[in-house]
């Protein structure tokens, strides 16, 4: 098994570019690799507690998507979670100009992480941005 | 005896079937295969690719009537 180490920066709240992550965090998480996803900007609202609206779509391709049975970014990062062992880190930054609460966010993200940190621990891996 | 499964993942796109099949991996024995049904041509491609690199056995990868039948063996 590959021991490669990804980090996924996520800051777009697009509907393509949430699930290119999703997909890339997944499929990366379940394939043996290390798998570190950092969500800030635009991307880190569509993590609140039981937020299920699609993202906005980009272009055409994100609305054909969304009349097509797409696994919903949201299920697949949790995948990454469950059978992967990745770690989603909510941008500290994003979170205190949100005013958001740890306990408002799906309970499947790790503690907020903050750019330094992510920074540090992204050194030598692939990075992904979205 | 070794068993086999059947996931029905048809009509989504990837990598649901994929997911479906990790999933339901880690609830199998060593020696019992998967049958991942899948419309996504995609998937018929990825899926050994995964089992490749992550060491498991792939049986057969058939197409009866635009449904791909990729069945897997859990190897470890």
């Amino acid at each position: 098994m590959s021991s490669t180490k990804i980090s996924i920066m996520v800051v777009s709240g697009s509907r393509e570019r949430l699930q290119m992550a999703a997909m890339v965090a997944s499929v990366g998480a379940v394939s043996g690799s290390e798998v570190t996803v950092f969500l800030s900007m635009n991307a880190l609202s569509w993590f609140l507690k039981g937020k299920r609206r699609q993202a906005p779509a980009e272009g055409e391709f994100g609305e054909t998507m969304e009349s097509k049975n797409v696994p919903p970014f949201k299920d697949l990062f949790q995948k990454a979670v469950e059978l992967g062992d990745a770690k989603i880190y909510p941008c500290s930054m994003a979170m205190d100009v949100l005013s958001t609460k740890r306990e408002q966010l799906e309970p499947y993200l790790e503690e907020p992480l903050g750019l330094t940190k992510f920074l540090s621990d992204a050194a030598g891996s692939q990075v992904w941005t979205f | 005896m070794p068993e086999k499964k059947v996931l029905d993942a048809r009509n989504t796109f990837c990598p649901g079937p994929l997911m479906e099949l990790i999933a339901n991996m880690k609830l199998i024995n060593v020696g019992d295969e998967l049958e991942v049904l899948s419309t996504d041509k995609g998937s018929a491609n990825d899926v050994p690719e995964w089992v490749k690199k992550v060491g498991h056995q792939m049986v057969s990868t058939t197409e009866v009537n635009g449904v791909w039948h990729i069945v897997v063996r859990k190897a470890k």
